[in-house]
């Protein structure tokens, strides 16, 4: 058997899986979404789903919102990763407990963190009770709203949580197969501390940052079950705002819902785009 | 003076690893505490009165948290399994064969890894119905494929990477099958791959939630959708109860890999869709 035939067999039934369900899945969203299905008999693909999309400004705010979420999400949480993954390359008192969890917090489902937040910052949650007990709020309403704000701060810190060790563990997994012996040169050299690490190994581990900031964003810009818990009611997070004009009585409403999709997906082709450039460069050098 | 700024140095660092480890805990905390109280009211910092009535509803028959526990166990077990099944060759071909057209093959691989579900189960949705694939078990499995199967595919490239194909030709050079080959050279060879991947593919399907919700139509009710009614409908102790059993796999999973859960192993960027 030639080698080509082989690697067609072996890659053959994981593509046509691929292929059908996630390929295909996208192609009849995108068929929808111009409102062309020759099978149920339209066969006129026309532009009003997008049209009603672009022209409303739930739509403008949802995506907003959205976009809000995930890049205060991502930045945040890359920062704080970097600086964890630098404390812990350090030997310290705990220092394998937060190894421990953040493995731990790996393999908690957002769900559960999303409940956790919940249970946490709303206004009834524990950190109102501890402002109660220590007399900084008579009741509920005082505390400021964490949960289903206009911010989506509750959102974002649940996110924090979450991606911090995701980040974390692949930055301190780059720093440690990267050695100290880059930024001892530097110091050697009469770098201060900050020089050697903003110069020599900030770029050093930039890469293993990018792409791993570009997973957090694609996610958490199309993640439905954290807004639908921790989300106000308007706007809604671009993903709940989908999967609530898809199951809309009318049924009008589903290529809306397959156009919002498209743009959800169209955004995370674009963060593809610069995983895979980035990705390429950085094999190349 | 050095001495001192070390010392400050060093305090900081404490300090913060002490933030951390908090912060990292908390919002499992109340989790837990609901899952064991008896009504916990405003303003108080921890509940009045214990009880394990949560539990116990949690853990009968009538609730059906257990079916869906086994469900849910069931629907991730069948889709690690076919992931395994189609991953090991193409994570062959991947990992051991050098081809045209291989860069496109792999960005085939990693767009699911990346783009959201809710991009494409609209789509898939609205073909399932005219296969009858909406609302059963089955067209939830073959969903959750979507994001396991890469995950698993580029967990075993990275096998065959590091894998030496010669071991092969000698046993067949010795009068094996290719069956026999198979299954005494090439599997023991590459079982921590397939053991680590499988775990952690059972966990990415373990944690989907809108796949579920919109292929299984409110009719699969998996763990995390039940989950998700209960902490919407303010049942807060059952929410807790059933939160804790909803992770105990993750953990379980962890104590048993915990060595390749370091970013060095490339299957951790799967954790980033759990």
């Amino acid at each position: 058997m030639s080698d080509r035939l082989k690697i067609a067999l072996l890659l053959a039934p994981a593509l046509s899986i691929i292929g059908v369900l996630f390929f295909g899945g996208l192609l009849i969203g995108l068929m929808r979404s111009f409102n062309y299905m020759p099978v149920i008999g339209l066969t006129e693909p026309d532009l009003s789903a997008y049209i009603a999309v672009f022209t409303s400004r739930e739509f403008y705010l949802s995506f907003l919102l959205t976009f809000h979420i995930a890049f205060t999400s991502t930045v945040i949480s890359s920062i704080l990763a970097i600086g964890s993954a630098l404390l812990l390359r350090r030997t310290f008192v705990g220092r394998s407990l937060i190894n421990f969890l953040f493995q731990l917090n790996l393999t908690v489902p957002h769900l559960v963190g999303a409940i956790g937040m919940l249970y946490l910052f709303s206004q009834s949650g524990s950190f109102a009770r501890l402002g109660a007990e220590w007399n900084l709020i008579a009741k509920p309403s005082d505390f400021p709203a964490l949960v289903f704000d206009p911010y989506a701060i509750g959102i974002i810190l649940q996110y924090i949580w979450k991606e911090v060790p995701f980040i974390g563990v692949i930055v301190l997994a780059n720093m440690q197969s990267l050695g100290e012996d880059y930024e001892s040169v530097a110091r050697s050299l009469g770098a201060s501390k900050w020089q050697a690490f903003i110069h020599v190994l900030m770029p050093l581990i930039f890469p293993g940052v990018l792409s791993a900031s570009i997973i957090v964003f694609a996610f958490t810009f199309g993640a439905y079950e954290i807004p639908a818990i921790l989300g106000a009611s308007y706007p809604k997070a671009l993903p709940v705002l989908a999967y609530q004009k898809y199951t809309d009585v009318d049924l009008a409403a589903r290529p809306e819902a397959m156009a919002m999709a498209i743009v959800i997906a169209a955004l995370s082709a674009l963060m593809i785009y610069f995983y895979v450039r980035y990705m390429r460069r950085r094999i190349r050098s | 003076m050095v001495g001192k700024e070390s010392f400050s140095i060093r305090s900081i660092r404490v300090l913060s690893g002490a933030v951390l480890i908090t912060w990292l805990i908390l919002p499992l905390v109340p989790l837990a505490i609901w899952s064991f109280a008896k009504g916990w009211f405003f303003p108080d910092l921890l509940p009045k009165r214990w009880s394990l009535q949560a539990w116990e509803y949690a853990l009968s028959d009538l609730s059906g948290v257990m079916d869906s526990l086994w469900l849910t166990v069931w629907i991730s077990i069948a889709a690690t399994a076919l992931s395994i099944l189609v991953g090991i060759p193409a994570g062959r071909a991947l990992g051991m064969y050098k081809f045209r057209g291989k860069e496109l093959v792999e960005l085939l691989i990693l767009a699911p890894t990346i783009v959201p579900g809710i991009a494409v189960v609209l789509g898939i949705h609205s073909v399932f119905i005219s296969m009858g694939l909406n609302n059963t078990i089955n067209g939830v499995i073959l969903v959750h494929l979507i994001p396991t199967l890469p995950y698993m595919i580029l967990v075993m490239a990275g096998i065959f990477a590091n894998y030496d194909p010669s071991f092969e030709a000698q046993a067949r050079s010795l009068g094996a099958s290719s069956a026999q080959t198979f299954w005494y050279v090439t599997l023991p060879a590459i079982m921590p791959g397939i053991i680590v991947g499988g775990l952690f593919a059972f966990l990415v399907s373990w944690s989907q939630y809108i796949l579920t919700l919109l292929i299984g139509g409110g009719r699969v009710v998996t763990l995390p959708l039940l989950l998700f009614n209960f902490a919407t409908s303010g049942r807060n102790d059952i929410t807790g109860a059933i939160g804790m059993i909803y992770i105990l796999p993750g953990v379980i999973i962890l104590l048993l890999t915990a060595k390749h859960l370091s970013g060095r192993n490339g299957a951790v960027g799967g954790f980033g869709r759990i």
